[in-house]
């Protein structure tokens, strides 16, 4: 069943087209990883489906009903205002104690409930956008580059929580990263976006291609060549306009 | 008991305490003391505008301040920092007050009455404005609690919860407008900021939660009131700046006293 599906999607923002002839399906349960360089339209993509973008041409269809929980980049909280954990988690709707600590649990860092959100760590922080995002009981994960700021083992560790996220609460997954070999491991199909779908599939099955040979470089092979790609290439159409967007 | 001016007076100093609270935290929390010293200031305008057309020296100073609001964020958004903008217009409108004043014949003005509060004079309608203007800010804010604190917090996590930021900011500036207009006979136009920021100040010492902070910046607040109020007769002191200097002893004491328990909780860990 697909809970989100894109049928030659085509974004524009006044004469610059972002986004181009996009398909795209996330089944339930599945990790889907969007990748590309700054510009490529990887938020625009995620602003079409959450629909606060319309598509110039093309279909969106989400399953009707479908719960989405948003984890947004890292936001900026500022220490004049005081605010535990556990009331930023039912600062929108209000959730019992109870589920706060489930909803942490989940995420992994249920000895947080009592903190100050602006003591927390910046790993400590995602993971409690991931909570909240996880009280919705959503469908469908999204997250836009939700380890921004973090380092390498953090992504690492906040990636690997998002996939035992989805093993015990079956939701499916739809996030854009930059930390490429990290996140990779952890996704059953990889979309490389650079204005249009450069290659997509599974992880294995994209490193084959040889438009993934000729995006990545073949020298180092696996992930190292995937952290290295710097999308220097140029495709038939203009993509200078898509770089102001995002 | 009404009848008694010391009564009255606490009670119009409690009723701008408690008005005070929940602006005052929005004021600390959104970084907008300045806009809250410049709103007070353009009250100068309100009161001329008032005295001019004989009209309540509540209404002048509310439509200033809005008028304020909507200019500064018009300017700000060609070329000037906001708080230039505020400067501008806020000295400006305070002079402009002055120099109006100084027109108006015919009535002998105190115009020290308005810089620096009258609270033994307030009379039983005044406390009728005051305790109108308490009620109706606390139910605008109780009202639009949870969307301000969002927009407060971060306006795209707002924006993802159907708010918006816009219109909550101008509630703000409206309860603003309407604390600074019940404050001026109490505390006068040049101290509703020090009554809007010390308090909520000091309260941030100790709270955990938004909540917890506007009830203990009421507390503070209150507190400020009657022993500056108290002091201020036994010392034959001026009242609103001894309420002011009062509030500054407790931020003072609540300052030291948190630097001593976060040094304790750190020598055990």
């Amino acid at each position: 069943m697909n809970l989100i599906s894109l049928k030659k999607v085509t974004v524009a923002y006044g004469n610059s087209t972002v986004l181009r002839n996009v398909d795209l399906n996330l089944n339930s349960g599945e990790i889907v990883t969007i990748v590309g360089p700054n510009g490529s339209g990887k938020t625009t993509l995620l602003r079409a489906i959450i629909g606060s973008v319309q598509p110039k041409t093309g279909t969106i269809t989400l399953k009707p009903g479908l719960k989405i929980g948003y984890v947004p980049q890292r936001l900026n909280f500022d220490r004049t205002l005081p605010l535990t954990v556990q009331r930023f988690l039912s600062l929108s709707d209000p959730v019992s104690r109870d589920m706060c600590i489930h909803a942490l649990q989940r995420a992994g860092v249920p000895q947080l409930l009592k903190e100050q959100m602006s003591d927390i760590s910046g790993g400590q922080f995602q993971r409690v956008l991931l909570a909240r995002a996880l009280l919705g009981q959503p469908e469908v994960l999204i997250l836009d580059e939700a380890t921004q700021g973090l380092d390498q083992p953090g992504s690492a560790a906040f990636y690997r929580q998002i996939e035992t996220v989805r093993n015990e609460t079956g939701c499916a997954v739809l996030m854009i990263s930059h930390d490429l070999h990290v996140v990779m491991s952890a996704s059953d199909q990889v979309i490389c976006l650079n204005g249009h779908v450069c290659c997509a599939g599974t992880p294995s099955a994209v490193l084959s291609t040889p438009e993934y040979r000729e995006l990545f470089g073949t020298g180092t092979g696996g992930a190292l060549a995937l952290y290295r790609h710097d999308h220097d290439h140029v495709h038939e159409h203009d993509s200078s306009g898509a770089e102001a967007v995002t | 008991m009404l009848d008694d001016f010391l009564v009255r007076a606490g009670l119009g100093g409690l009723g701008v305490a408690l008005a005070a609270a929940p602006l005052g935290c929005f004021v600390v929390w959104r970084r907008m003391a300045y806009f809250g010293e410049a709103t007070a200031h353009g009250a100068m305008l309100g009161v001329a505008l008032s005295l001019a057309f004989e009209q309540s020296i509540f209404i002048g100073p509310l439509i200033v301040a809005v008028l304020m609001a909507w200019t500064v964020s018009l300017f700000s958004q060609r070329n000037y920092a906001t708080d230039t903008i505020l400067g501008v217009f806020a000295h400006s409108a305070l002079a402009l007050g002055l120099v109006v004043v100084s027109f108006i014949s015919g009535v002998r003005i105190d115009l020290m009455a308005y810089l620096f509060g009258d609270i033994l004079a307030v009379s039983g309608s005044d406390l009728a404005i005051i305790w109108g203007g308490v009620v109706l800010i606390c139910g605008l804010m109780a009202w639009r609690w949870t969307p301000l604190l969002l927009a407060t917090l971060n306006e795209e996590l707002a924006y993802a919860a159907g708010i918006k930021p816009k219109r909550e900011q101008l509630i703000l500036t409206l309860s603003l407008g309407i604390t600074v207009a019940v404050s001026i006979k109490v505390v006068g136009i040049l101290l509703i900021a020090a009554m809007l920021i010390i308090p909520a100040a000091a309260a941030r010492q100790l709270a955990r939660t938004p909540e917890g902070m506007v009830a203990i910046t009421a507390v503070v607040g209150c507190i400020s009131v009657i022993a500056g109020l108290n002091a201020a007769f036994h010392f034959d002191t001026p009242t609103a700046p001894t309420i002011v200097c009062v509030s500054l002893i407790a931020f003072i004491l609540l300052f030291v006293m948190n630097a001593n328990t976060n040094s304790k909780a750190k020598g055990k860990s």
